[in-house]
């Protein structure tokens, strides 16, 4: 073991190599490295957060999907409602004129039937003036008996 | 290798490969430099923090290159060591930790090229005799990391306690603050104190200098037949994927010890 000046002149350039080491290296480096750290650990929060939104997101499409279902079931029920009234109106409608054609057919009818019946009354009155010329064999003075006449067509 | 002229002997064989390159700046054995220890010790730490400050410069904290991603993963590790063991501010510990154990890694990475063809480049490539591949087989790399880290350790025991309660530390831990036992205490601490930077540096020194010794045994077998070629390349080759282990093992271990002496530093009891 002869120790000397190469020792001296080791713990010299160990000491330069430690400065250098110190000041030039390791901080760019681990800064590099933290930097990164840092990213990642960002990037990690950011994507949880991400999740987070999608689920508190898709729990309000849920949410906004069951309302527009109920509000869609709630607008359907409404309008079959609706129609149904419509119908039912629409029938009533229907009936109501129907039975006003009736009545008025029906009163037509009845307006027929009496002039008929006024027509046919006049009618047996000449044949009942007409049989009873010809039972009588003579000329029925019709003015003299005009009261009879109408007696008769009253009566009939 | 030896020289022309020279026989080839175990003793010349591992002398020449162990042997440093020398250059002498004073009158006294004190004043020798080992050329070789230091200059690649320097050219490992240009070599290996130059990558990193180029890939430091570049980095990015988007998407990372495989490169980047590589440096990354060796600042991790070296973090999550030191966050293990050191609670506090990392802004020098951490940087020091990797300095250690990338220096010492890549030196004692040096082990991996064969001597012969080391010495194949330097002796011709750099026309240099003498020179000693792996820096941490120098005792005086390891000695100046650990007295360094020592140094280190008692600034911080300044600096975190004050000189008053580091000193209180010295003789009042571990059996408490009894009058009686503060002389024991005391010993205990300088014992403690004086082995710290000794197994520290000695450890590292011995794993690595051991291997080198191995290697240069199994390679003098492999040179003495087509026998000794044969199990003494089979024997390396073992040896050396298990060096592998020990290399990237003994780095680890002067990295984790370099953080548990700051963090005991740091901590009062």
């Amino acid at each position: 073991m002869n120790l000397n000046v190469t020792m001296v002149a080791q713990a010299v350039t160990f000491f330069v190599f430690i400065f250098f080491c110190a000041k030039f290296v390791w901080p760019p480096m681990v800064k590099a490295i933290e930097a990164r750290q840092k990213q990642i650990a960002d990037g990690l929060t950011a994507a949880e957060e991400g999740k987070k939104s999608l689920e508190s997101a898709s729990k309000q499409a849920d949410a906004a999907i069951a309302q527009a279902r109920g509000r869609a079931t709630e607008i359907v029920a409404q309008a079959e409602k609706r129609v149904s009234q419509m119908i039912e109106e629409a029938k009533n409608a229907a009936k109501a004129e129907g039975d006003r054609e009736k009545a008025a057919a029906k009163s037509e009818i009845e307006q027929e039937v009496s002039r008929a019946k006024e027509t046919l009354r006049t009618q047996v009155a000449t044949l009942a003036v007409a049989g009873a010329e010809k039972i009588l064999k003579r000329e029925v003075d019709a003015k003299a008996h005009a009261d009879i006449l109408s007696d008769v067509q009253k009566q009939l | 290798m030896a020289a022309a002229g020279q026989e080839l002997t175990p003793t010349t064989y591992i002398g020449h490969h162990l042997t440093n390159r020398t250059v002498s700046l004073g009158d006294s054995t004190f004043w020798t430099l080992h050329l070789d220890t230091w200059l690649t010790a320097v050219m490992l730490g240009i070599i290996g923090f130059g990558f990193l400050w180029w890939i430091a410069r570049g980095a990015t904290a988007g998407v990372p290159n495989k490169r980047q991603a590589f440096v990354e993963m060796l600042f991790d590790f070296v973090d999550d060591q030191v966050k293990g063991i050191f609670h506090g501010n990392r802004a020098f510990v951490a940087p020091l930790a990797l300095t250690v154990f990338v220096w010492v890694f890549l030196m004692n990475a040096m082990d991996f090229i064969p001597v012969d063809l080391a010495a194949l480049f330097t002796e011709h490539g750099l026309q240099q005799r003498e020179w000693k591949p792996v820096p941490t087989s120098d005792v005086n790399t390891t000695f100046a990391l650990a007295l360094s880290v020592f140094a280190l350790m008692i600034f911080y025991n300044l600096k975190v306690k004050g000189v008053g309660g580091w000193i209180h530390e010295l003789f009042c831990t571990p059996f408490g603050s009894n009058f009686l036992v503060m002389p024991l205490n005391f010993l205990f601490n300088l014992v403690e104190y004086i082995s710290k930077p000794l197994s520290h540096s000695l450890r590292l020194y011995g794993n690595i200098y051991a291997g080198e010794i191995i290697f240069m045994l199994l390679w003098m077998w492999a040179a003495t037949g087509l026998v000794g070629s044969i199990f003494g390349g089979a024997l390396a080759l073992g040896w050396a994927i298990f060096h592998i282990l020990i290399v990237a093992l003994q780095a680890y271990i002067f990295m984790m010890l370099t953080i548990v002496y700051m963090a005991m530093a740091h901590e009062s009891h």
